[in-house]
């Protein structure tokens, strides 16, 4: 057993990191919450030249071929630099359902694809952006017909659709389901990240009665809980890439939602009104995380998917 | 990054369960905090030995097995699902061996580890004192050179298995003139000694599962001195991250208490009102299972525990209590009835507290895990 991450995989997130961190994404993310694609889309086309897109698509049809796994470490990184757009349904779901003809240009990134999969994904997220719009229904996926939206999303870069299904195209496999929740979980962890790195920069920064407040035990104590949500989500999202079991895989999606949603409110507290301006980064993520928390289905199903799929050993 | 077991580890694990399916006692033996318990667990400690599964992680030639630290994950996790009885020499098995192999002498393993291995010879921890709790820096106790050795004296307490074990395993100030963590010396002594006094504390079980230990000048020969007098808190801080970190509550405890609690769920006809619970308990179980796999592929490949062991314990410690609480609410007006899950929510309780209290793994979190800085203590 070797549980962590491959050199080639830490390699893959330190060049997506690398790439993120000059990208200016909390530019983009406003910028696309005005319905202006246009800098979200740049680095869309840079993620492409990373092979981002390609990780699922079959090496026969011009992708990578590559393990869940490598797209949950993708995704941690993706999810820690808030990036917009239909990242998930492009990258993690559209690949199990598409058409094959579509797939060399899922891969390559020329083709964005958004999916609605009601009742757990009742909108298509960015179908706007999206050349492919696909529909999942009683286990089949068609292509959308008619798009309507957008709906306003309390993260204003996520801009929801209504979508009408049209053709069917054939059977959705579940494994479609599972990745997108993979992918969503590790978006979460990966947000969640960089919301307790922001909030213990500035604990260390900030100064009140003559000392930074992270030498208080109040503000110490938030963010040591926070720190133990996260570390211990994180092996949930990896583990569930390993197993794709239905347990793990809720499993994961409830304790990344949850250490995340800790991480954005401990972050908004640490930093007080400054945090609450639309001007400061901080509340990109925390609606981010907000949204994530219920989209793909909320704490409370994947609870019940768990407690329906334990297998338990009699003791 | 993958989640395989290999062959031989399996097959090791299949024996474990086997032997356990086998051997392990019904009905349970006595609570180890009574006369009679302990006794048996002695005997229990003996016959795991006989099996060679009483220290599998220790190296063949004191009777262990070699076992990769995975394999040893696998055995906790066969040893609790099987509910085989608790470890009365765990004080000296998981800390005072790890100290040994890292500071000890070949003498020191010679003569201490087989005995400890079959549970001939009971290790009772001796780090607090009534004015060093949290703050065990602040020890008073002291050793003062003697020929061929030091004269201990002082008052230790909440050793816990003090009231019936062999011998103890503590820090003395060994020079008068030092402050905090220097000039501490690591003893280690014998609890019916002359001079030595235990007095047992009954706990909220009314068992004496610990005890304070009176020394007066207990004579230690220096052969029960380990590491150099003075590195004493050194020494000690190899035991400190054995404690909280791997070896102490291993996942297994908390996979096989979150699955009984899921059968106990189910037989109770599945009630709604605390299902959010019995999920968490599975999760966080499962989430500290991964968790652990991911730090033994860290310290395989030649890592360290640093203050991630704090985060381990405040894990752990909160998902023992959540757990028991979640079995008594479930249990509703029947929860009260002593019997298992009593049993297991009152030792639940004693977890934010030792190896360093809930408040402690924090600060250690903020400062070293996150830069935090200190504040003045």
């Amino acid at each position: 057993m070797r549980f962590a991450p491959t050199a080639e995989q830490k390699q893959f997130a330190e060049s997506l990191h690398d790439l993120l961190a000059g990208a200016d994404t909390p530019a983009a993310v406003r910028e696309w919450g005005e319905g202006r694609h246009e800098p979200g889309l740049k680095i869309w086309r840079d993620l492409a030249d990373l092979g981002v897109p390609a990780l699922l698509v079959p090496e026969r049809d011009g992708g990578l071929g590559a393990s869940a796994a490598d797209l949950v470490v993708a995704f941690e990184v993706l999810g820690y630099h808030a990036v917009p757009g239909p990242l998930v349904e492009s990258v993690a779901v559209a690949p199990r359902l598409a058409p094959r003809e579509s797939l060399p240009a899922l891969a390559s990134g020329e083709l964005l694809a958004t999916v609605a999969s009601p009742p757990l994904v009742p909108y298509a997220l960015d179908a706007d952006v999206a050349g492919l719009v696909l529909r999942v229904r009683d286990g089949g996926v068609e292509r959308a017909r008619s798009v309507a939206g957008p709906v306003r999303s309390v993260d204003a870069a996520r801009r929801l659709f209504r979508v009408r299904a049209g053709e069917a195209l054939g059977d959705a496999p579940g494994e479609a389901f599972e990745l997108g929740l993979l992918a969503v979980s590790a978006q979460l962890a990966g947000a969640g990240r960089w919301l307790l790195e922001q909030a213990s920069a500035y604990a260390r920064q900030r100064e009140q009665y003559g000392r930074a407040i992270g030498s208080f035990q109040a503000v110490k104590h938030l963010l040591a809980d926070v720190a133990t949500r996260l570390e211990l989500a994180r092996p949930l999202v990896h583990g569930a890439a390993v197993t794709m079991t239905a347990c793990d895989v809720s499993a994961a999606k409830v304790a990344a939602g949850e250490a995340a949603y800790l991480a954005a409110r401990t972050a908004l507290q640490v930093h007080g009104a400054i945090g609450y301006t639309a001007e400061h980064d901080l509340g990109l993520w925390l609606t981010r995380v907000r949204a994530l928390t219920g989209a793909w289905g909320g704490a409370a199903w994947h609870r019940a998917r768990v407690l329906a799929g334990l297998d338990v050993r009699d003791g | 990054m993958d989640l395989d077991i290999d062959e031989a580890s399996a097959a090791f694990r299949d024996e474990v369960r086997e032997w356990l399916a086998e051997h392990v006692p019904r009905p349970a033996l006595s609570s180890m905090d009574t006369a009679e318990g302990f006794a048996q667990h002695r005997e229990w400690e003996a016959k795991l030995a006989d099996a060679r599964l009483s220290v599998v992680s220790w190296p063949r030639e004191y009777t262990g097995r070699d076992a990769s630290l995975l394999q040893w994950l696998l055995f906790e996790e066969e040893y609790y699902a099987a509910g085989a009885p608790g470890r009365v020499g765990q004080n000296g098995i998981f800390m005072l061996a790890p100290t040994l192999f890292a500071h000890g002498t070949q003498e020191q393993r010679d003569r201490i580890l087989p005995p400890m291995a079959r549970g001939e010879q009971v290790w009772a921890q001796a780090w607090s004192e009534p004015e060093a709790g949290s703050d065990i820096a602040a020890l008073r106790s002291r050793a003062v050179r003697t020929d061929g050795g030091w004269l201990a004296s002082g008052a230790k307490t909440w050793s816990s298995r003090a009231a019936f074990a062999d011998r103890a395993f503590g820090l003395f100030r060994s020079d008068p003139e030092s402050q905090r963590h220097r000039g501490l010396t690591y003893l280690m002594f014998d609890l019916r000694a002359e001079g030595v006094t235990v007095r047992p504390i009954p706990q909220l079980d009314g068992e004496p599962g610990f005890a304070e230990i009176f020394l007066d000048n207990v004579l230690v020969p220096d052969t029960d001195v380990i590491g150099e007098p003075g590195e004493g808190w050194r020494v000690a801080m190899t035991t400190a991250n054995n404690e909280r970190g791997l070896s102490l509550r291993s996942p297994g405890r908390f996979l096989a208490a979150a699955d009984r609690l899921v059968t106990l769920w189910r037989e109770q006809g599945e009630p709604a009102a605390v299902a959010e619970r019995v999920a968490d308990a599975w999760i966080g179980a499962r989430a500290y299972q991964l968790y652990t796999y991911g730090t033994v592929t860290r310290l395989a490949e030649g890592g360290g525990l640093g203050p991630e062991s704090s985060v381990n314990k405040l894990f752990w410690s909160h998902l023992d209590v959540a757990l028991h609480e979640t079995a008594l609410d479930l249990l509703g007006p029947e929860g009260e009835v002593a019997g298992p899950w009593t049993d297991g929510y009152l030792f639940s309780l004693a977890g934010p507290i030792y190896g360093g209290t809930d408040q402690i793994q924090r600060n250690t979190i903020a400062e070293r895990l996150l830069g935090l800085p200190r504040e003045a203590r």
